[in-house]
């Protein structure tokens, strides 16, 4: 079972949650759900973010908690906190350098991904990544994964002088992705790519010239 | 004809929508139940493969199906969480009828009797077809045959339509014209060998999540994307050519495609020669359609349409995919046509990786408009007005030609009649017009006018809340059946639970009714298996054969497609079902060899040419309105939006506009804004994205009342198919005025309840931050 691995790709997510709402299902953390999703930035675009647990070869939040409440399995899955040890003193949220863990002060205890231990455990898929409809969340061997798909799964991470290494990949695409998403400037000329800078929506915008008589012009 | 008796807020705390968070009890129940049931998401076409947990007769949760081949576990959030609509506070549990004090409970046979009288008393006095039937398509094959002949034999009226009709009738009627048939034309595994992907006019990611990775499995192999819509939708996002087409003007933008393809010499000819007809009228009318022509009437630059027509005319395999966008027109049937002329201009359909397919909406979009649920059509996808059609299905039914009444209207058709007070009486079910046709104000006077309504429906839903008498029904997983997904696969769905209270099976109401009526002999069912076995002859030689499909195949085989035809000498002539034959394997790939199912044998080239739709912008009304789903609703709503972590990931409807635009009206993200159309108007909040175009705005239609995109859009229909615009209507926006916006608030305020009770420790503040973020 320790062949398997967890890869996220973000370029494949449609921002359906269904992740968040098949975990939220869990009996662990009834309508909870331990895998949080971003929208990067709405207005600019419709790309989003999962985020699970990566579970850290070496274990940043385990390392800091001072009631040694986050167990590593032997098969490299960080557990979330053990509720008799849990102090809810959220060392553990500061110190994720990826942000996963979150406090939950209605229990007083850290909750976060386990990777579905209940079910990894015993060779099922995590919830998560059965249900993904697109497979932005995966789960196979890293063989399984290369022979089948692109993208460059990455599990060794930077931060400052820090390098993390996880159980779980996260998938760059290959090259560049030259994604504009701003409509405009797939447009034709009277939509002027030019005039708008996606980065700054609501900063320059002049009404726009058309040629039709059937546009915006007259009522804006 | 009375206004429902309550206040919004009484009606509110005892109709709903309730927002409903929790299994039946608590989440401990999830991980202890009696047995894991399979079945399918009742939530859209695409119909996942999904593992029901049922305890104490209740269904308590779910867990991934990962057999099923369609899906392998995969599921949206509405597959996860529509096990709440079970045990839901909700439900309605027994019959009631309206009175001026609110409802009343009324026995079963109160409400039947009182239901027949009036259909009795109603077509006594004002003749057989002023009693009308509206279905619906999230029914099963089994339900929808047995509408239709309820319908013709027990209602005895021409007048039976489906909501269908706001789904899937310009693809139907498409694919009939140029193919002989009306079925996605490949099983879904075949999009994996494409290596261009044509996507026009669907909102895939949010609409039919789990088609992304077949989608994305052809990428995988080295396969392009072409992505024309009005929106950058989330599948746009990293499409590998993104036509940001105006909204109606899909036909101008296909035309030209076409064109550039013949100029480029592109076409397979032949496949043309050998196989298809009418090609030369093709190429006339396409002979002007320039890029730069179409360009200026889709807003697509020349060069991106050239782009886009030489990946197509070039690639090696090829398929084309589209669903409402470009079928939701007046010009819906002629978009689906021009996506045919591409297809078989290049010779790009009947082999692996190459097709062209309509993505079915509804539930059971695929197989509840194959078996005699239209107005127009007997079972097998038979014509009504083809006598030797009829023939068969009168010896079927065992009655004569007079019996069997003639082609009736279509769905809206049936509103303005009743509107215009031809129409008298009403039955419905499954189906919610006041929220899914166009024109709500229009649809709810028309209600208002009726002599009598009875509804089947297991919510009250916001039609249903017109009815006289409201007879409770059941819910997918309280009947068992089969459904035919939009791969064309016919799948087996189960019950693991019989229906809560008073409520009775659909089907066992029909029956009922229909033998109240005097009409029993034709309906002697047990079970649903015996009307599949009735449509399975029924259907036999129809263009949509069933006849070799049996309950036990499908099990077996995890679905077969059709057409599954007989294929022994007694199984073609036989008169009973159980002389029929289950030898054939299905069909999951159509027109192979280049056969097609026009008594020619060969596919139609139909032309086309570029007309505007119905109703288009001008300085009133300068911008374009469409609508749209989002990923955590279905259709009306009527069940999702009962479900509370389905609502609360988009609560309430928005206006998406470009920053530009935006910026003209001084409108920010979360502002409150009006919108208005020649037909109403509607306030909600707006949404400020730069994935639309600047001259389009866009709103989901799932709700209804005042936050219903309905109210807005036409009741312009496409000659042929009859199916509304909803994607096409010149609206304004305005910022809202205070006493607007105070509307606004007080209409999402009533616009659901949240749960009481909910487990300790639920936390739902935090919930529904984390959802919506
Ligand atoms: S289920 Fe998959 S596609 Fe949907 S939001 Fe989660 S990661 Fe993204
Ligand atoms: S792996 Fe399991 S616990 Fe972790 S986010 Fe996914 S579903 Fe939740
Ligand atoms: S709504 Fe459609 S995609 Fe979602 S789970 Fe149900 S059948 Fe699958």
């Amino acid at each position: 079972m320790s062949d398997f691995r967890f890869f996220v790709d973000p370029i494949r997510c449609i921002g359906c949650k269904a992740c968040m709402q098949a975990c939220s299902e869990c009996d662990t953390h009834k309508g909870k759900s331990m895998i949080h999703l971003e929208y990067i930035e709405r207005g600019a675009s419709t790309q989003t973010a999962p985020m699970v647990c990566m579970h850290c070869d070496l274990p940043t939040c385990a390392a800091v908690c001072p009631a040694d409440a986050i167990k590593r399995t032997e098969d490299g899955v960080v557990q979330s906190s053990q509720a008799p040890r849990c102090i809810g003193c959220s060392n553990c949220v500061n110190a994720c350098p990826f942000g996963v863990p979150r406090y939950y002060p209605e229990i007083d205890q850290m909750l976060k991904c386990d990777m579905c231990y209940d079910r990894t455990s015993v060779g099922k898929k995590p919830m998560c990544a059965s249900v993904c409809p697109s497979e932005a969340l995966f789960y196979g061997t890293l063989e399984e994964f290369q022979s089948r798909r692109g993208g460059k799964p990455q599990n060794s991470f930077q931060f400052g002088a820090q390098t993390i290494t996880t159980k779980v990949f996260l998938v760059l695409p290959d090259g560049e992705m030259g994604l504009d998403m701003d409509v405009i400037s797939h447009m034709d000329a009277r939509f002027e790519p030019d005039a708008f800078d996606h980065l700054d929506p609501f900063a320059h915008l002049e009404l726009l010239p058309m040629e039709q008589p059937q546009t915006l012009r007259g009522r804006l | 004809m009375v206004k429902p008796p309550f206040s919004q807020e009484e009606f509110l705390d005892t109709y709903g929508p309730t927002l409903h968070y929790a299994p039946p009890g608590g989440f401990s129940s999830v991980e202890d139940y009696d047995a894991l049931v399979d079945t399918h998401c009742c939530f859209c076409g695409q119909q996942c493969g999904i593992k029901l947990k049922v305890k104490n007769n209740a269904i308590v949760g779910f867990e991934p199906r990962y057999d099923f081949p369609f899906n392998k576990g995969k599921l949206c959030p509405k597959g996860i969480k529509r096990y709440l609509q079970g045990s839901h506070p909700d439900r309605l549990l027994h019959p009631m009828r309206r009175t001026e004090h609110g409802y009343q409970q009324i026995t079963w046979d109160e409400a039947l009797s009182e239901t027949v009288t009036k259909i009795q008393e109603i077509q006594a006095k004002y003749g057989r077809n002023s009693f009308a039937m509206l279905s619906g398509v999230s029914l099963t094959n089994e339900k929808s045959y047995l509408v239709g002949k309820f319908a013709r034999l027990a209602l005895q009226t021409a007048n039976l339509d489906y909501n269908g009709r706001l789904c899937m009738v310009s693809a139907g009627a498409g694919n009939k014209k140029a193919y002989g048939i009306d079925r996605a034309s490949n099983h879904w595994e075949d999009i994996t060998e494409a290596k261009v992907i044509f996507i026009i006019g669907t909102n895939i990611a949010e609409c039919f999540p789990i088609t992304t990775d077949y989608i994305w499995r052809a990428r995988d192999k080295g396969a392009k994307i072409i992505y024309a819509d009005p929106r950058m939708v989330p599948m746009a996002r990293t499409a590998d050519l993104y036509l940001p087409l105006r909204c109606g003007s899909d036909s101008a933008l296909l035309m030209s495609m076409l064109h550039v393809i013949i100029r480029d010499g592109l076409t397979d000819e032949a496949f043309i020669e050998a196989h298809t007809t009418g090609f030369g009228d093709v190429r006339a009318a396409v002979a002007d359609a320039t890029p730069k022509w179409a360009a200026e009437i889709t807003g697509v630059p020349a060069a991106k349409i050239e782009q886009a027509a030489r990946w197509y005319g070039e690639a090696e395999t090829g398929m084309i995919l589209h669903a409402r966008g470009l079928e939701h027109q007046v010009k819906g049937v002629e978009n689906v046509m021009s996506c045919a002329n591409l297809a078989l201009a290049t010779g790009k359909i009947g082999k692996p990786g190459c097709g062209h397919s309509t993505i079915t909406g509804q539930g059971n979009g695929q197989g509840g408009r194959e078996h005699g649920h239209k107005c127009d059509q007997l079972p097998g996808n038979r014509d009504i007005t083809n006598p030797e059609h009829r023939k068969y299905i009168c010896e079927v039914w065992g009655i004569t030609d007079e019996e069997l009444p003639g082609k009736g209207i279509t769905a809206q058709e049936i509103l303005n009649e009743i509107h215009e007070g031809k129409i008298k009486g009403l039955l419905s079910i499954c189906f919610n017009p006041l929220v899914s046709l166009p024109d709500a104000n229009f649809n709810r006077e028309a209600l208002n006018k009726l002599e009598h309504y009875s509804v089947i429906d297991f919510f009250l839903s916001e039609t249903a809340q017109h009815a006289d008498i409201v007879l409770p029904g059941s819910l997918q997983e309280e009947d068992e059946g089969t459904t035919t997904s939009g791969e064309g696969r016919v799948i087996k769905i189960n019950a693991p639970v019989t229906p809560p209270g008073e409520a009775r099976r659909d089907w066992e109401i029909l029956l009922d009714i229909a033998g109240r009526l005097g009409r029993g002999k034709y309906f002697q069912f047990n079970n649903t298996q015996e009307i599949f076995n009735e449509l399975r002859l029924a259907s036999r030689g129809g263009t949509a054969d069933y006849s070799g499909i049996t309950w036990e195949k499908i099990v077996d085989t995890q679905g077969i497609f059709w057409p599954c035809p007989q294929t022994t000498d007694e199984g073609k002539v036989t008169m009973h079902s159980e002389h029929l034959d289950d030898r054939h394997p299905g069909t999951p790939r159509l027109y192979e060899g280049g056969k097609f199912y026009h008594p020619d044998g060969k596919a139609h080239f139909n032309a086309v040419n570029w007309r505007e739709s119905a109703e288009v912008v001008d300085d009133e009304y300068p911008i374009w309105f469409t609508t749209g789903r989002v990923v955590s609703q279905y259709l009306s709503g009527s069940q999702t939006r009962r479900i509370g972590p389905l609502v609360d990931q988009f609560p309430h409807p928005k206006l998406e506009l470009h920053p530009r635009m935006a910026k003209q009206l001084k409108i920010k993200t979360d502002d409150w804004v009006t919108i208005q159309t020649r037909r109403g108007e509607v306030i909600i909040q707006a949404n400020v994205v730069n994935t639309i175009r600047p001259d389009t705005v866009f709103m989901a239609y799932h709700w209804g009342g005042k936050q219903s995109a309905n109210l807005l859009t036409q009741r312009a229909l496409d000659p042929i198919s009859k199916i509304p615009e909803y994607k096409v209507s010149a609206c304004r926006v305005r910022l809202a005025s205070p006493e607007e916006q105070a509307e606004g608030e007080r209409t999402q305020f009533l616009s659901s309840r949240t749960e009481k009770n909910l487990p300790a420790g639920y936390n739902l503040a935090e919930r529904r931050k984390e959802l919506r973020r």
